[in-house]
């Protein structure tokens, strides 16, 4: 059961030529800069663009087959879409926007039920509004329910976030994550911003310049930005799966444990989440916010000291070298300069302290 | 003399107005389908048609009423088999001032209704179809509606258009009062008759305010349209 999308077009001077096939359950990325062909890719997947060649099939549905003149019409691939400017229909109500596709799926074929979505996306306040008199975060949010009432077989969402300030993509985020757990339903997710993608999905597909050059797991694929041959892709950090262990209100603080770790050695305070204990997230650390020592130091404002060993010494350009650090079997990077690396006398299997400032975790949510 | 005006009178503002009525009703599902077809569809010969549609904008209304005669006079070919098959005269008829009204007034509301098409966002269809919609469920549900209000104004302003309309009607259908002398041929025929000035200035003054009433009217829905489809 996959999404089997392989496609080549051309729009102008700009060509896109992509194959990939994302798994049938959870959230699966597509990342890349402005003009990397990521929205045409999901305007394919959805039938708003018909390829010049190439095939489309959904958990064995033939969307689209160039090559053997198939092609579904979009009204019949029941794809639910996201898009980036919520275009929702202006001279109809909130309620009337969530009901159009709904009214137009079979009776029998209705899963997610209309009350259900007003609950879980808080709507219930503005059902008799206009469009026009809601915020932009509303409006996205009446979007998200009038795809998913439409009783989708794909969620397909373009940058929902992009034109949100900070608050409201904040406001909005927890609902996308709700629902990807919730109604188990495949989520692609397109979005230029990598904190969004760390957050958010499982898989990631790294669009460049209309070529895939990355598909995998997001930690992998994270883990592997800013280096080698992804040395442009933004840069070098980790991904640290856990869970959330507790709040602490008093401060503003959240207490998460990392996977494979016991928990006092473990545990790292961050910026207080709105997720409930136990809920599994992703932390995106990124190498130039890690330091490195060989004992476990005291009198520093630090809270986040893991122990770890290091794996492997990746040399830079310039002064600087990636240590990869093994923190429980987990993956995590430090960016050091060369002559750190000497001085502390780091080499493979060596006993190291990562150092993480809360701070650095708190800026790199969603904030900007 | 009185500021009244005399039945005479009276009668050729009810033709007007009854004549106008007619051109607008039997020509805007043609202007609309003209106008959707300029506005969405790309095919060879649009320009053509575009500036056929356009055409009575620019000819004098003379040659608009002459062409009238030829294709529907008595012995135009449209004309006699109308006569012969149905009985039915355009010549010297109200009828027969409705189509020079339509006509005349044709290229303002395929303009009007074009633009009100052109300013939908196409998006918002896109959205449909990915919500299920097929295409007539599309343009009932979608488009028509966020056509309405330029349908609306389009339809009022061919309204006062045709209440003036006078070269192509008097060349088409003549000036029969009580048949075809609307408000404009009335006042025609008052500035040539000896001391016709006072009707001439009564008629004037009535022909004034029904067509600025009918574009004040015009704007005035088109706001509350607007205002009612959210815009």
């Amino acid at each position: 059961m996959t999404l089997d999308v392989a496609i080549a077009h051309r729009i102008g001077p700009f060509h896109l030529d992509v194959a990939f096939q994302a798994p049938s359950r959870g959230v699966t990325a597509l990342f890349g800069r402005s003009g990397s062909g990521k929205t045409s890719l999901v305007n394919t997947i959805a039938g708003l663009i018909r390829p010049e060649r190439g095939h489309v099939r959904l958990d064995g549905r033939v969307f689209l087959d160039r090559a053997a003149g198939i092609e579904l019409p979009v009204e019949r691939r029941r794809i639910g879409y996201v898009f980036q400017d919520a275009r929702l229909f202006p001279h109809m109500t909130v309620q009337a926007n969530l009901a159009y596709g709904y009214r137009r799926v079979a009776e029998a074929e209705r899963r997610i039920a209309m009350a259900a979505m007003i609950d879980l996306l808080d709507l219930g306040p503005f059902l008799d509004r206009r469009p026009r008199t809601l915020s932009g975060g509303e409006r996205q949010r009446v979007a998200l329910g009038r795809a998913l009432l439409a009783q989708p077989r794909r969620l397909l969402m373009d940058e929902p976030l992009a034109s949100l300030d900070g608050p409201r993509k904040a406001e909005l985020l927890p609902y996308i994550e709700r629902l990807s757990s919730e109604l188990a339903l495949p989520i692609v997710y397109v979005s230029h911003a990598l904190d969004e993608v760390v957050r958010l999905a499982d898989n990631m597909l790294l669009l460049e310049a209309g070529r895939v050059r990355a598909f995998g797991p997001v930690a992998e694929i994270v883990g592997q930005l800013g280096q080698g041959p992804l040395e442009a892709e933004s840069e070098p950090g980790a991904v640290l799966q856990g869970h959330v262990l507790s709040h602490e209100p008093d401060f503003d603080l959240t207490h998460v444990a990392l996977a494979g770790m016991r928990a006092p050695e473990g545990q790292m305070h961050i910026a207080a989440l709105p997720h409930a204990p136990r809920t599994a997230i992703r932390l995106h650390v990124l190498a130039r916010d890690v330091i490195v020592a060989t004992a476990r130091p005291t009198g520093l404002s630090v809270q986040n000291i893991l122990p770890g060993n290091v794996r492997e010494i990746l040399p830079q350009a310039g002064p600087f070298a990636l240590v990869a650090i093994d923190i429980g079997g987990q993956r995590l990077l430090a960016r050091l300069t060369r002559q750190s690396v000497v001085r502390l006398g780091l080499t493979p299997g060596a006993s190291v302290y990562a150092l993480v400032k809360t701070a650095a975790l708190a800026r790199d949510g969603l904030g900007d | 003399m009185s500021p009244f005006p005399t039945p005479a009178e009276i009668e050729a503002i009810w033709l007007s107005l009854r004549v106008a009525l007619i051109a607008v009703t039997l020509s805007l599902p043609f202007a609309i389908a003209v106008a959707l077809l300029l506005a969405r569809c790309h095919f060879w010969g649009r320009t053509l048609v575009d500036g056929l549609v356009h055409l009575p904008l620019v000819l004098p209304p003379v040659v608009v009423g002459y062409l009238l005669l030829l294709t529907f006079g008595a012995r135009g070919p449209i004309g006699a088999w109308l006569d012969a098959t149905f009985g039915f005269r355009l010549i010297f008829t109200a009828e027969g001032a409705a189509l020079a009204a339509a006509v005349m007034a044709f290229p303002l509301m395929v303009r009007a209704i074009r633009l009100a098409i052109e300013a939908i966002d196409r998006g918002l269809e896109a959205a449909a179809r990915t919500l299920g919609a097929g295409p007539f469920d599309r343009f009932c549900s979608i488009t028509l509606p966020l056509m309405l209000p330029g349908i609306l104004s389009a339809t009022i302003l061919a309204f006062a258009a045709s209440l003036g309309e006078l070269g192509a009607t008097i060349t088409f259908v003549s000036n029969i009062p009580g048949e075809t002398r609307t408000l404009p041929l009335a006042i025609y025929t008052a500035t040539q008759t000896p001391g016709g000035d006072a009707v001439a200035a009564r008629l004037v003054t009535i022909s004034f305010v029904l067509s600025l009433g009918a574009l004040l009217l015009a704007e005035i829905v088109a706001r509350r349209l607007s205002r009612m489809i959210g815009r």
